[in-house]
């Protein structure tokens, strides 16, 4: 009996058997064996894999790490000391997890930013792009409350200076971070609860993975052109082109989370932290991740509490509502040679508040990071708006097909393109 | 092309990593002297015998003042001290055991597995005994400092006299590398104070060397075999990573 509700192609009978009455055989094999992919990807296009495949380290490193970790103030600093020394490759594993948390950032940092180049973000994808915004928030909660459990002093330190923020808010703030606390100052409470949520939310990360790619395969990709594909001559089968082309950026990226663990494991992260946590020593400078910088230079550049908080959230807010801020209906950066200038302006803004983060908010240093939060800002609120109706865009291409098939050079300006194609 | 692209990718992926590492460093005031450990580099391991007169210094100087909470006796044997010398050694101190069938708490000589007997009960007994100051806990401190393993070595050698114009608090001494410059820790290391087993002359240099490879072995017992590891994965990934673009070459050739 092969045949069930669902007819099953599958000449294996086992196979086929469960597929005709579970078809998750079919499911994989049309999502992730024919699913008809742009032929022209770059390899921007391996930080969606690459993403995926870090999670699923992250959470099988967290389990084991999770066994032999005990989240309590007395025990925590040693449990991980413990891990590093006397679990078999606890150190690894822990380098692992530590690291793992900066390739993570690194990974999503480089995804997003392919979206804001190639224009991802825009119809018919604007719901695939905000999933993708909540799973970069959910990672943020999850780092920082990661960064608490091996309770050194930025542990602490740290703990004390995010949770604290949500006292601007008005009237209710300071009962809301006695709740968050679980008590009257960053504690074992505030310890054991972060451990709780940080064993969970990614959990809910991989939830929200599994909509984002729903979302993906019922759009399907964008591509370097930032063109739909007019037909078949357009796509490629997902496999094998792209398991193999993801594979080898796979391996790139393995050597250099390589390089990280096992020569320079803690170069990313903070000395104090080697520290045990101590409420009556408050370090010199408190610096969260590296992460967090350009979030933590826009939080500081505001002189009033309240306002850097909405700033710093408005941060990532803004970049839910980019679909609709992003007026021109050209994708690819490629044909907007204004707007990319604009862009490259703005990710040069992003590396000078990851800078300035970690300085002082002194001096020159708060010039800095207010012009380059400012430009943060106008590049969204008011740049791309305007830029869709001052701009003309390079002519587009006819397909995907053509310029590839010829060799992927520049294609000679209008020679088979209509200007301003509705993409 | 993809070559090129692949080479711009990984430069991007290194242009993140660098510019962000440096970022973080807020950075000690003073430059480091350019000091040279036999643990540097890829294939650095810890000269033994260094490590061994290290263990000897903290032993008779540091321990009187300092912890190091995360070690225990036996781990000894892997900076090449035989069984019965760590036997040994650890005999030499007390530790509190118990409660024993009378419900009694007692002293008995300590064993491999004890951890390293701490010289205070706790940090306030310490700074009690310190005027105030606190003396960290050594087992990690050459994780725990900016600069590392550099920054402890200049420390040990650093004291000097102040410089013209500098009015050193009470009981506190000048050290050239220590953030900020006064320190309550009077020099811990004076020419000859310790007379080492293998004969090495104990001057102030050699001891700082000694007691920084043995830090260092402390706070990262695992260095050896992480970076052995790490040789043996990146070996490992290239011949994989030229494998998989070959595959990759193939795979995609009928599309051009
Ligand atoms: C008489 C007690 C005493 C002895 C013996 C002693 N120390 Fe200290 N040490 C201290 C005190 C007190 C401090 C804290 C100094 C301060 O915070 O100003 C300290 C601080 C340190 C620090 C931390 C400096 C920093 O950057 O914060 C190191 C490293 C250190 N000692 C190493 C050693 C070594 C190695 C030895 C053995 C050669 C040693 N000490 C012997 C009392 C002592
Ligand atoms: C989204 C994925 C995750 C991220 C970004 C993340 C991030 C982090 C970070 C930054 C740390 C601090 C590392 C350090 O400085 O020591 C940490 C620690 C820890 N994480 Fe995670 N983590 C993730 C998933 C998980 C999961 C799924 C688990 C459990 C199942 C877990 C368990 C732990 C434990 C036990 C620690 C404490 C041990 C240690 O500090 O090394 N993590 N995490």
């Amino acid at each position: 009996m092969a045949t069930g509700p669902h007819t099953s192609e599958f000449k294996n009978p086992v196979v086929r058997w469960i597929d005709a009455r579970l078809p998750v055989f079919t499911l994989m094999q049309k999502e992730y064996g024919t699913f008809p992919t742009p032929r022209n990807f770059n390899y921007f296009w391996n930080f969606g894999a690459l993403a995926m495949v870090t999670l699923v380290i992250m959470i099988a490193t967290g389990i084991f790490l999770s066994m032999h970790y005990t989240p309590h103030v007395h025990y925590a600093f040693d449990s991980v000391e413990r891990i590093m020394r006397d679990v078999n490759y606890g150190w690894l594993l822990r380098y692992v997890h530590m690291n793992g948390a900066s390739m993570f950032f690194i990974v999503v940092f480089i995804h997003i930013w392919r979206g804001l180049y190639y224009g991802s973000y825009k119809a018919p994808r604007e719901l695939l792009w905000m999933l993708g915004v909540v799973i970069f928030l959910l990672m943020m909660a999850t780092a920082f409350m990661g960064y608490v459990l091996p309770w050194g002093q930025m542990s602490f330190w740290g703990a004390t200076v995010i949770t604290n923020l949500f006292s601007a808010i008005p009237l209710i703030g300071p009962d809301i971070v006695v709740w968050l606390w679980g008590g009257f100052s960053v504690d074992n409470p505030t310890l054991n609860r972060f451990f709780s949520l940080h064993y969970l939310l990614p959990f809910v990360i991989v939830g929200v993975v599994f909509l984002h790619i729903a979302a993906l395969h019922v759009t399907g990709s964008n591509n370097p052109l930032g063109i739909d594909p007019k037909g078949p001559q357009d796509t490629i089968p997902f496999h094998p082109y792209y398991t193999i082309k993801d594979s080898v950026g796979l391996v790139v990226y393995f050597m250099v989370f390589a390089v990280l663990v096992f020569f320079m494991p803690n170069y990313l992260g903070h000395p104090d932290n080697y520290i045990p946590a101590n409420p009556l020593v408050t370090p010199p400078h408190i610096v969260p991740e590296w992460y967090f910088l350009p979030f933590y230079a826009i939080l500081r550049a505001v002189p009033d509490k309240l306002g850097g908080v909405v700033l710093m959230f408005a941060s990532i807010g803004v970049l839910f509502v980019l679909p609709w801020l992003d007026t021109s209906p050209v994708r690819s950066m490629r044909f907007r040679p204004v707007a990319r200038i604009f862009l490259l302006l703005w990710t040069v803004s992003f590396f000078v508040l990851m800078w300035v983060g970690a300085k002082p908010a002194e001096g020159i240093y708060i010039t800095i990071a207010r012009l380059a939060t400012a430009y943060y800002f106008l590049y969204f609120l008011v740049i791309l708006p305007l830029l869709g109706r001052l701009e003309r865009p390079l002519p587009l291409p006819e397909s995907i097909a053509l310029p590839v098939l010829r060799g992927g050079g520049p294609l000679p300006a209008g020679a088979m393109s209509k200007p301003m194609e509705k993409a | 092309m993809a070559v090129f692209r692949t080479t711009l990718k990984a430069a991007a992926l290194l242009a993140g990593l660098l510019s962000a590492g440096p970022a973080l460093a807020a950075g000690p005031t003073v430059p480091l002297p350019d000091v040279r450990f036999s643990f540097d580099g890829i294939f650095g391991t810890y000269d033994r015998a260094a490590a061994q007169r290290g263990f000897q210094v903290y032993k008779e100087t540091c321990a009187a003042c300092h912890a190091m909470r995360q070690l225990s006796y036996r781990n000894l044997r892997e900076i090449g001290l035989s069984e019965a010398e760590v036997r040994a050694i650890a005999a030499t101190v007390m530790v509190m055991d118990g409660p024993n069938d009378e419900g009694q708490m007692f002293e008995r000589p300590a064993r491999p597995s004890d951890r390293f007997r701490s010289p205070f009960p706790n940090e306030q007994a310490a700074r009690a005994a310190n005027n105030g100051a606190y003396p960290p806990d050594l087992s990690v401190i050459t994780k725990a400092r900016e600069g590392g393993a550099r920054y402890i070595y200049a420390l040990l050698t650093g004291y000097t006299d102040p410089p013209e114009g500098v009015e050193l608090m009470e009981g506190m001494y000048y050290n050239a590398y220590f953030p900020g410059h006064q320190i309550a820790m009077a020099p811990p290391l004076n020419e000859g104070q310790i007379e080492f087993h293998d004969g090495t002359q104990a001057t102030v240099e050699q001891m700082a060397r000694d007691l920084t490879t043995f830090l260092a072995w402390a706070a990262e017992p695992e260095l050896e075999q992480r970076k052995r590891m790490g040789v043996r994965v990146l070996i490992f990934l290239t011949i994989l990573g030229g494998l998989t673009y070959a595959v990759k070459r193939r795979v995609w050739s009928d599309l051009h």
